[in-house]
């Protein structure tokens, strides 16, 4: 997405409001940071002028003023104590807003995502979306307000030390301020280079890290045609090019440093000079010069910091701005408030003449139109990409049709809330997903209260208490993201008892076992069946001996049903579903 | 750290130059203040305008030298840093070709890939910073009490007392912050896997109407973020306080033995300026470098993730036979004499004293369920893994007497998964034998029924592929790489559950095309579908690892239950009986 440059600053201007608006909350940790960052600057400038006039109290041998220099003691240890107080203060009071920003941005950013429709949420790679609320807003505020924070010292710290120096003399800080320039020169020249090489960094970087993942997720293969030393040849001559380019970018970057210790001591030697030669003339005293000095010394820093806090907070605004486009993403149509939410459901369920498509260029279903009797089971095969699970889809209002109805016991589902509507389905995916918790947690989810007797019992009705009895915690055995360590079977099993501890009234099963081997899926039948007795379900597979006995199977093909009928009906018609179902059977049609 | 530091080797000459072009800058650094005092006793006292000329000529002279010293610095440690990560990367990238397939299994592509690239750039960074800083901030640190020592030996007793003072306050700060800043990472990782899986999951966790208590969660652990990030920041926000006040309390002190001295004529004004200066220089250089130490703590991390790689033992000794193969008919090419294996000593055996031999000619079927063995049985052949006991020969010697690379160049195998790799379809082909001819690559493509899709794409061979192939389908990536493992023309070849994204008549079609050549070959068809292995010449039928029946279909469905079972569960009775009399 290229953005002009006005479109960016209107996106810039946009982000920085809404900014404000969660700033809102800590209006007085702001005013406080700002107060005590203002005390903290002041009180280190401060402190030189009290060494400079400690040091004129001490001339020579029986020319030292002990009474004036007890009070500059005092009063510089009580600089230094209260610099350091406001300083703590600052960044305390810094880190609260910086973080609980984030908070309160990520814990939006979270709530909005509940909120999405699922079409945003598979629209983009996940990894982006959780980097968003992870990662950027992190860096947005804490970038933010760093940066704001740098800027702000920076500022009161140069108006500071010009104020106090022109105090002192005026024609040295003019000496000063004329070699100011020159510290800026430095900085932009700096930064221009090292923003070229670092921008050239990354894009190979991109290119090289494109590599590896391919090198490793594909090292089995690598082996097996013994690539190794061909793609170690290949790989080197990417890194070669990253390397050389690497070497300049942090060469430049790491210039900056050592120009702007050069700068300053040349202010240092510029002002130690027109110092030297006033105090000669007798229009400064050593002790000024030696504050003079030391101020010399801490003039640029602030001019660096805000050079370089303008590219951090244009990048902390990218940040936010990715932010506040998921937060501001448009969430689903919102339940309507007079929406029925029964509590349990006979099963009639019907399509009446449904429209649907991901994409308005590519119709996908179109006028679909069925009716499911209270218990039945409706098989739903047909190719890939025929449509099937965007039945399911619709059926749970994972996304809502564009045009027809879909009724539940006479509801159109639209009129229910979605949380009454999903209560009445148990859903089992080709997708075994499990969370990171207990075994227990993955069974019970929404029901925390569940009993362990009802847990042993829904265990056993899964053939799941061998498998269970065998984990080293038993239902309080932790499950890693994913549940890696179980089998596909185990896993698959474990979806199953979640649906059935929670005692659906229809039922789904999309593509269920296509992922187990047909023996696993043998034993598992079994539950299958304890699940679907007396329950309107919907089963979608592409393995078509799992559904013979489905009181109505529907054949689709490219979004709509092409037939429709018993196995036995279909099988004598000598159709589509007939083609499908010898396809099996390579013998019969070689 | 050991094994790292040899990549630094080669680099020595820089990373020697570096910190020494450092030190000279911070000589110069520490001059500056001997300059100053020298100017304020000499030049003001004795109101010589010629000695404050001669110090402007001095201290431009120290800052330019300074400048070329610390580019020269900067420019070797930057290169004796790019040019070590380079070597890691190198090293890690062939490290990663030479792991055994145990080894890959146990730390994963995306932990490795992240090894490879961020965890070798902070490697870089900190490695870069420790050849900058750490000679030149304990040197100033050194160097100022020294020259301080020098300036008014009864001055310095000050920095003796506050050096010690302040580098305590400087470190145990830093050692109070690592562990939380530990804490943080962990609290943030949390937050980063309960957003995974609410858009992972979000389909089953909508289903389940978690969405209220998901939102519940996933505030609490924010804030328990929230809550260490604070601490985190309120130890790490004492250092700079803390200094600042310890260090002008020892001004306080210096101004204070100052003044007294001054009085007695035992020094100068300009020897406390001196004084004060170098404090000044300790307290900045103390803060940088507990700054530095922060960076090389977390680039330590990075690197020992890094050396764990490279540490690894090799993943197995090959021996030093070629491979001798045979294309004679009959001959046999592999042979298991109780083989078994297991993935880790904790791991059951997945493969249990198997025994068989296939021959030049042989079709040999693999079947069984999900976690059976098939794959792998058919790993060891090719020694993707060991095993652990018995052994497996091919071509009459025991795999592990070959090379690798010979044993290897003598097998075929179309893994489970088809990988496919950026470059042109043409380019992928060739990984088999780089020296084939188009007609032998259009060859493998027709019998493994990919040339009508090739044929189909403007770019016929030359059609460029993505990362890992995915501007192709999925059934269009098996094809091709079954097509791959046939212009590598070998004498085993294997096709390891190949044919799960092909259709039935597809899958019917390539084995009938295989089946032309297959004297050419021993071929090994792993499946789950009784149908691909219905024609082989040996069946081998896996159950929880162990070997439960071995022979042809007829007599496996007369004679193996676990064979019946899995052809039955595929096979309903009315269309058994129609295979049955089709293949009579």
């Amino acid at each position: 997405m290229k953005l002009d440059k006005k479109e960016k600053r209107d996106l810039q201007i946009k982000t920085l409001k809404r900014t404000f608006r969660y700033l809102r909350g800590y209006r007085l940790q702001l005013v406080g940071a700002l107060v005590s960052a203002t005390v903290a600057t002041l009180a280190t400038l401060y402190a030189p002028r009290v060494i400079g006039r400690a040091v004129d109290r001490m001339i020579g041998p029986g020319e030292v003023d002990f009474v004036g220099l007890r009070a500059d003691c005092l009063a510089l240890a009580t600089c230094a104590f209260v610099a350091g107080v406001a300083q703590f203060v600052m960044t305390r009071l810094n880190n609260r807003v910086a973080f609980g920003v984030a908070r309160d941005i990520r814990v939006d950013a979270f709530r909005r995502l509940q909120k999405l429709p699922l079409g945003y949420l598979d629209g983009k790679p996940y990894g982006e979306t959780s980097s968003r609320i992870v990662t950027d807003a992190d860096l947005f505020s804490d970038g933010l307000l760093t940066g704001f924070s740098q800027f702000f010292t920076g500022i009161v710290a140069i108006v500071g030390v010009l104020c106090f120096m022109a105090s002192l003399s005026l024609p040295i800080t003019f000496v000063v301020v004329a070699l100011t320039p020159l510290s800026l020169v430095a900085a932009w020249f700096i930064s221009k280079k090292s923003f070229v090489y670092f921008h050239r960094q990354s894009s190979l970087r991109g290119e090289e890290t494109g590599y590896v993942m391919e090198a490793t997720s594909g090292a089995r293969t690598l082996q097996a045609f013994d690539r190794g030393e061909a793609s170690s040849r290949e790989f080197e001559e990417i890194d070669e090019r990253l390397t050389r380019v690497s070497l300049l970018a942090v060469f430049f970057s790491s210039l900056t440093n050592p120009a702007t210790r050069f700068v300053n001591s040349l202010v240092y030697a510029g002002v130690g000079v027109c110092g030297g030669l006033a105090v000669l003339h007798g229009t400064l005293s050593v002790g000024n010069l030696t504050t003079f000095l030391s101020y010399a010394d801490q003039y640029t820093k602030p001019f660096n910091e805000i050079s370089g806090v303008l590219t951090e907070l244009q990048n902390s605004l990218a940040c936010g701005a990715r932010l506040f486009e998921l937060i501001d993403a448009e969430e689903e149509t919102p339940d309507a408030v007079d929406a029925a939410s029964p509590e349990r459901f006979v099963g009639g369920v019907e399509f009446d003449r449904v429209t649907f498509s991901y994409r308005p260029d590519r119709p996908l279903i179109e006028n679909f139109s069925l009716k499911a009797r209270p218990g039945a089971k409706i098989a739903i095969v047909g190719p890939t990409g025929c449509g099937k699970t965007t039945l399911v889809n619709l059926l749970m209002r994972f996304y809502d049709a564009q045009g027809g109805a879909i009724r539940l016991d006479g509801f159109e589902t639209r009129r229910l809330t979605r949380a009454s509507l999903r209560r009445g389905f148990g859903m089992v995916l080709q997708e075994t997903w499990l969370r990171a918790g207990t075994v227990r947690e993955n069974i019970a989810m929404d029901r925390e209260d569940i009993s362990d007797a009802e847990l042993r019992q829904i265990a056993r009705a899964c053939h799941l208490d061998a498998f269970i009895s065998r984990l080293p915690h038993g239902f309080d055995t932790r499950v890693t993201p994913n549940g890696g360590e179980f089998s596909q079977g185990e896993r698959q099993l474990l979806c199953i008892a979640r649906v059935m501890a929670r005692r659906p009234d229809l039922l789904i099963l999309d593509e269920a076992t296509s992922s187990i081997d047909t023996r696993t899926e043998l034993k598992i039948q079994d539950a299958f069946n304890r699940l679907m007795a007396g329950r309107t379900s919907f089963v979608v597979a592409h393995r078509l001996s799992t559904i013979r006995n489905a009181d109505v199977i529907l054949a689709m093909k490219d979004g709509k049903i092409v037939e429709q009928g018993t196995h036995e009906e279909l099988l004598a018609a000598k159709g589509f579903y007939y083609q499908l179902y010898m396809s099996q059977f390579p013998s019969t049609n070689a | 750290m050991k094994t790292l530091l040899r990549h630094l080797l080669p680099y020595k000459k820089e990373a020697i130059l570096a910190p020494s072009f450092k030190l000279l800058e911070a000589c110069f650094d520490l001059l500056v203040p001997l300059v100053v005092a020298w100017m304020i006793d000499c030049g003001l006292a004795q109101g010589d305008a010629s000695i404050i000329w001669r110090a402007l000529a001095i201290l431009v002279g120290l800052s330019v030298a300074g400048l070329a010293m610390a580019g020269a610095a900067q420019y070797f440690a930057a290169k004796a840093a790019t040019r070590f990560a380079a070597a890691i990367r190198r090293a890690l990238f062939a490290k990663i070709g030479r792991l055994s397939f145990a080894q890959l299994d146990r730390y994963g592509a995306d932990s490795l890939a992240t090894r490879m690239t961020s965890d070798a750039a902070q490697t870089q960074t900190a490695v870069n910073l420790l050849l900058r800083l750490f000679l030149r901030s304990p040197i100033i640190v050194l160097g100022a009490t020294i020259m301080a020592l020098v300036v008014s030996p009864r001055g310095a007793f000050i920095f003796i007392v506050a050096l010690p003072a302040l580098a305590t306050a400087v470190f145990s700060i830093l050692f109070l912050s690592l562990p939380l800043y530990t804490r943080q990472r962990e609290a943030l990782d949390d937050v980063s896997l309960s957003t995974t899986e609410n858009l992972v999951g979000a389909r089953v966790l909508r289903a389940f109407n978690m969405e209220p208590r998901e939102t519940r969660r996933f505030n609490a652990l924010a804030s328990r973020l929230l809550a260490i990030q604070e601490r985190a920041g309120l130890v790490a926000g004492l250092m700079n306080p803390i200094t600042y006040l310890m260090a002008n309390l020892a001004i306080v002190a210096l101004l204070a033995s100052g003044a007294a001295q001054v009085n007695i004529g035992t020094s100068t004004q300009g020897e406390t300026i001196a004084l004060l200066n170098y404090m000044s220089q300790i307290l900045v250089e103390l803060v940088k470098l507990a700054n530095l130490l922060f960076q090389v703590n977390k680039g330590a991390a990075c690197a020992k993730r890094v050396a764990e790689i490279l540490n690894l033992p090799d993943g197995m000794t090959e021996g030093d036979a070629e491979l001798c193969a045979t294309r004679e008919a009959g001959a046999v090419a592999v042979e298991f004499e109780g083989a078994s294996a297991s993935y880790g000593a904790s791991a059951g055996l997945a493969l249990e004293s198997v025994s068989f031999r296939a021959r030049i000619g042989e079709t040999i079927g693999v079947i069984g369920g999900t976690g059976s063995g098939k794959t792998t049985l058919v790993n060891l052949i090719a020694r993707f893994y060991d095993a652990s006991c018995g052994v497996v020969r091919v071509f009459g010697r025991d795999v592990r007497e070959y090379r690798l690379a010979s044993l290897r160049a003598g097998v075929g195998v179309v893994p489970q998964k088809a990988e496919l790799f950026s470059g042109t379809i043409e380019s992928n082909l060739r990984w088999g034998d780089p020296q084939a001819s188009e007609s032998e690559l259009y060859a493998a493509l027709e019998t493994a029924q990919a040339r009508d899709f090739v044929d189909a794409k403007p770019e016929k061979l030359s059609t460029v592929l993505e990362q890992g192939g995915r501007n192709l389908s999925g059934g269009q990536r098996q094809r091709l790489t079954i097509a791959r493992a046939l212009v590598k023309d070998a004498p085993i070849l294997i096709l390891d559950d190949s044919c799960s994204a092909l259709d039935y008549a597809t899958d019917a079609r390539l084995r009938e095309a295989l089946a032309k050549t297959k004297s050419r070959r021993a071929t090994f068809i792993v499946a789950q579908r009784a149908a691909s292995v219905l024609d082989a010449d040996q069946i081998l039928v896996l159950d929880e690892g162990r070997l439960v029946g071995k022979g042809r279909h007829e007599e496996l469905l007369r004679d193996c239950p676990t064979y019946r079972e899995i052809y039955e569960s595929q096979f309903s009775e009315d269309a058994t009986s129609k295979v049955e009399e089709a293949r009579r």
